[in-house]
Formats: C-alpha cells, structure tokens, sequence
C-alpha cells in the first residue's frame, strides 16, 4: 500500500470508502461483549421496548470503529491525531454502514504537515455519524 | 432532571490491564484483518510491542473503568434515558496489549436543551499508559431524553 503524503493530496479529495456488511444481532451482541459497552438496548428486545423504540438499535461507536478502520486503512494509526464523532441518527438491524471521507483542508503547524477531514457513516435511509480527523503527513 | 451539583465530579481513577485477547476478539467483532490488530507475530515483526489498540479503544476504557449503570446511578438517572451524543478523541501515544491503563474521568458540564427535554452531561476522560505519558484524551457527550 502507498502511503499518502501531504503533497499528493488536495482539498476535496474522497479517500477509500469502507461499506459494512449489515449489522445483524450477532454483530451487537459481539459488539457489546468486546466493547465492553453492555448497555442492554443493543442486544435485549424487551429492554428496548421499554424505552420506547421498536427494536434493538447499533451501538454508535460500532459505526465510529468502522469510521475508524477506514482511516487506519488508509494511513498508519499513529498518524491520527484527533477524531471527533457526532451521532446524528440511530443504526437499525440489518442496516449497512457506508463510510466515508473527503480532505477539506491541508495546514501546517510546529513543522508538521497536516490534512483535516469530514468524515461520514450513512445507512441506507440516513447520515448517522458527522465526524472529524486530523491527520498528521510527511 | 441531573442536579448540576454533579459538575466538576472526578470519579476514582481505576488502572485497567489491556489484554491481548479482548483486542484479538474486537477485532474479530469489527471484521477487521490487518495483522497488527490480529496477530501478535505481525505486531511483534512491524516493531510493536504488542497488538496495537484501535483508535476508539479509549472509549471502551471508559467505560471498562466505570460501567454505564454505575456512572448513571451517580446522576440518579436510569439507563433507559440514554443516547451517545458526541464522542471525540485526541491521540497522543499508541495503547497495546499489555499496558496498563490509568482511567480518569470528570463531569465537566450538564447542559440543559429544548427547555429540559434533554440534559447533555460531558465528560472528560484522560488516559496515561505505565510509563506515565498520557496516550489520549477524550471527551463524551451523554444524552438524556427526560420525555
């Protein structure tokens, strides 16, 4: 794999997009034993009734480590700096997780090069992640 | 509503082993296949000292240190109410398999919206690795619906 440098990148370049396999329960009940995040509304039908919705919804941050995994898929992870997620919609089961992300500004500071992005996770019907990263680059 | 007695709280910090098999099974849940998350060989041949961490590992910390029902009781809130708002994560330093991870955690806001409606309460969470060099920072924004 190439790595990208600062140079051979500019602003509004899309990087290498990552789409999921649907997100099942298994994936959730995996999600919630390796995350550690064992929040019954992920994995527990009756609890999620309870609070009003009509399923099992996705963790949020299952969409953010798949964000994730496109960035470490297109640069080493030690070149992020900083990733910043806001969830904007809920991920159903059987819903596909599109991310993607574009460049939309390249700086420089301390002697260091580095590129911004806007980043997005997507299911078919809805945006569910507005995310940013600061990526550092020789 | 979360009295905002509760901001500038600072939970116990807790020190947390990180273990090559929970990263091995995350990486499994999350499809991911590059050796230096799965293989402790390939992470061992690239240089590293263990599988390495993947970026939102932080956030498993956090709550590894404080599971979500206790964090919520100390609010006097119920698990039902809650929706994961932001999460955002400044890096400083990898996380591998086999440090030990000191979790600090603080209430640093409780924000009222859609005249109470909804409470965001932000939380801090700083992680500093044995060797005592802070590896991340992170804050989260837990949202409550109150109706």
């Amino acid at each position: 794999m190439t790595q990208p440098t600062f140079n051979s990148l500019n602003v509004g370049d899309e990087i290498p997009a990552l789409t999921t396999p649907s997100v099942s329960r298994h994936t959730l009940a995996l999600y919630c034993g390796a995350s550690g995040d064992h929040n019954p509304i992920h994995v527990d039908l009756d609890f999620a009734k309870s609070s009003g919705l009509d399923d099992v919804i996705a963790h949020g941050m299952l969409s953010a480590a798949y964000l994730a995994q496109m960035l470490t898929n297109w640069v080493p992870q030690s070149a992020l700096r900083s990733f910043n997620n806001r969830f904007t919609a809920m991920t159903q089961i059987g819903d596909t997780v599109s991310c993607s992300g574009k460049i939309v500004e390249k700086f420089e500071k301390d002697g260091e090069k580095f590129v911004r992005l806007e980043l997005y996770t997507n299911t078919p019907e809805t945006q569910t992640i507005a995310a940013e990263a600061v990526v550092v680059l020789a | 509503m979360i009295d905002k007695k509760h901001i500038g709280y600072n939970f116990t910090p807790v020190t947390i082993t990180v273990e090559e098999g929970r990263l091995k099974f995350l990486a499994k849940t999350l499809g991911e296949t590059k050796g230096i998350y799965t293989d402790p060989d390939a992470a061992k041949a690239a240089g590293l000292p263990g599988l390495l961490a993947p970026p939102t590992f932080p956030f498993m910390l956090e709550i590894d240190a404080l599971d979500l029902v206790d964090f919520i009781s100390v609010l006097g809130e119920t698990l039902e109410k809650l929706l994961h708002g932001e999460e955002n994560f400044n890096y400083y330093a990898p996380i591998y398999a086999g440090d030990s991870i000191t979790v600090r955690k603080k209430i640093t806001d409780i924000i009222d919206k859609k005249g109470g409606a909804l409470q965001f309460v932000i939380s801090d969470n700083s992680f500093t690795n044995q060797h005592g060099i802070i590896v991340a920072d992170t804050r989260t924004n837990y949202v409550f619906r109150h109706q």
